[in-house]
């Protein structure tokens, strides 16, 4: 759990002051990712590096775990927290090993705990420990140096994460790639996540909840769909952009539209299906790709097993325009 | 060959005045390592002072090495050290300082912000920092500047000889002043190949020390 009460921060120099972070309130529930987004300048890197106190708070309150994170030792917080930077910050002068260890270290875990623990983290995020943790971080290339910075944040299990952009610096199939292994992760770790970003696509995706600021005002905060559905002024509206009604559909999965749909044209199944197939699992923003590039205009969805489902349309997209899918959850 | 002959009769006396000025040059760049780095790490937290201290070095460097002795000697009167070692000593600390402190300096600058950033956001204390990662990183510049020092140390030290610190500047001065060629060339050449032989050693030192210690990021 992370609070903000009415955080600001003010940079002072001789002739003038600039609020970087003005008057922020809200909270992230305890497993919850809290997406910050927003255009270059805009504080959510200040509000985030706030959180450990790297910048020190002008006014206002910010809590971790229900306590004041300035009634805490520096030192102390810093270490509860773990900490990912986008260029990963991973000391070139240590093995893997020994960057994965520098908090438990520093905590004085003995060497067992510490090495159990690493090779743990280092197969959680798919690198071999026998091969890799005897290595410099120069030897790995840039996918895999950010699964260690990654690794060598959770090392000591902290509640909270804070992760600035940690996907910015890499190639868009990487990037991918490691968005859905951080979300396999999260799924069984369940921390409590700020993770800053510039990039739309990314936030909804990862956030359970997204707060998009600018010039450290905070705009809109809400679950992507919120955010997507119904923006709350021109300033978000154009930040999530024009597409924000196909950005929504990623948010849904083919299941979720026969849910809505009975029937689901069966019958049409009765035939040898030559066409397109898609799985039941997929979102729909891919399925009406799909669609758009069939033939006939028609796919085939099936389930896991291959079993043939139905037969999907592109008018069957009309059943969710008011369809939001805290709605679909209750349905199902 | 006349310097042949003067090394062969000479050679005891030679190797002793080449150990002579391996203790001069040593002690003042051990001293000026143990100065020089703690005050380059320290300037490097406080910008104000970088300036001012490296402008004084560079200033220090700039006066001629004889004219700096020359000075060194009315200041060591006063406690009746005018010539000989202790004056040459401190002569040579402060010729050291400049790249010691300045490539100490800019190592530490120099270090990765990211690496910093993280390594404070961490939980690493001030000091936590500059001995797991800032020094570790920063090394191999550190030690560019004292192989520079003790270069430049052995060149100037055989001008100490001049106020009576010894080592081989002690054949230079003296062939000079009796216009002995064959003493100034095994003066001049054995000054070059010690500067040589220990520059060349030293980079050995760094670089099986910085293998370990990879340093690209």
């Amino acid at each position: 759990m992370i609070e903000f009460q009415n955080a600001t921060k003010v940079y002072e120099s001789v002739d003038k002051s600039v609020t970087a972070v003005n008057n922020i309130n809200f909270h992230v529930e305890p497993g919850e990712i809290c997406v910050f987004l927003g255009p270059s300048g805009c504080g959510k890197t200040t509000l985030l590096r706030m959180v450990n106190r790297l910048i020190p708070i002008t006014r206002g309150s910010i809590e971790v775990e229900g306590k004041n994170i300035n009634s805490m030792d520096i030192i102390k917080l810093r270490r509860s927290i773990g900490y990912v930077i986008q260029h990963n910050g991973l000391f070139p002068n240590m093995t893997i090993e020994d960057n994965i260890n520098v908090v438990p270290k520093m905590l004085g875990w003995d060497q067992n705990r510490m090495k159990k623990r690493c090779s743990e983290l280092m197969e959680m995020m798919g690198l071999d420990p026998g091969q890799f943790q005897k290595r410099y971080p120069f030897e790995l290339s840039g996918g895999q140096q950010q699964r260690i910075g990654i690794a060598r944040a959770l090392a000591a299990d902290p509640p909270v994460m804070l992760m600035d952009e940690p996907f910015g610096a890499l190639d868009p199939i990487i990037r991918d790639h490691l968005q859905n292994e951080f979300l396999r992760i999260q799924k069984e770790m369940k921390k409590t996540i700020l993770f800053v970003s510039h990039d739309i696509d990314e936030a909804i995706k990862l956030g359970d909840k997204v707060a998009i600021f600018d010039t450290g005002e905070l705009m809109q905060i809400g679950t992507p769909d919120e955010i997507l559905s119904n923006p709350k002024n021109d300033f978000v509206r154009d930040f999530v952009g024009d597409d924000r009604a196909l950005k929504r559909l990623t948010l849904l999965k083919v299941r979720d539209l026969m849910v809505l749909s009975d029937g689901f044209r069966k019958h049409r199944l009765n035939n040898e299906w030559h066409g397109q197939v898609i799985s039941v699992n997929e979102n729909l923003k891919t399925a009406l790709s799909h669609l758009l590039s069939a033939p006939n205009g028609e796919v085939c969805v099936v389930d896991d097993h291959n079993k043939k489902l139905g037969v999907l349309c592109v008018s069957d997209f009309n059943l969710f325009t008011e369809v939001h899918p805290k709605d679909i959850s209750i349905v199902r | 060959m006349e310097i042949l002959e003067f090394v062969q009769t000479n050679w005891l006396e030679i190797l002793q005045m080449t150990l002579e000025h391996i203790e001069l040059v040593g002690l003042a760049v051990g001293i000026a390592i143990i100065t020089g780095v703690p005050f380059g790490i320290y300037i490097s937290q406080r910008e104000s002072l970088a300036n001012l201290v490296l402008a004084v070095a560079g200033i220090i460097m700039t006066i001629p090495s004889i004219a700096l002795f020359g000075i060194m000697i009315p200041i060591f009167s006063l406690i009746n050290q005018g010539i000989g070692y202790l004056p040459a000593i401190v002569a040579l600390i402060l010729y050291s300082q400049l790249p010691i402190i300045r490539n100490t300096y800019i190592a530490i600058k120099n270090v990765d912000p990211n690496v910093r950033d993280a390594a404070i956001g961490m939980g690493m204390t001030t000091f936590q920092r500059l001995i797991k990662v800032e020094l570790p990183l920063a090394f191999p510049v550190i030690m560019a500047g004292v192989r520079m020092a003790i270069v430049l140390t052995i060149g100037i030290g055989a001008i100490a000889a001049y106020i009576g610190a010894g080592g081989l500047g002690g054949y230079i001065a003296r062939g000079i002043s009796t216009s002995y060629a064959a003493m100034i060339q095994v003066g001049a050449i054995s000054v070059s190949t010690l500067a040589i032989s220990i520059d060349v050693l030293l980079g050995k030192f760094q670089k099986r020390f910085s293998s370990r210690e990879s340093i690209k990021s």
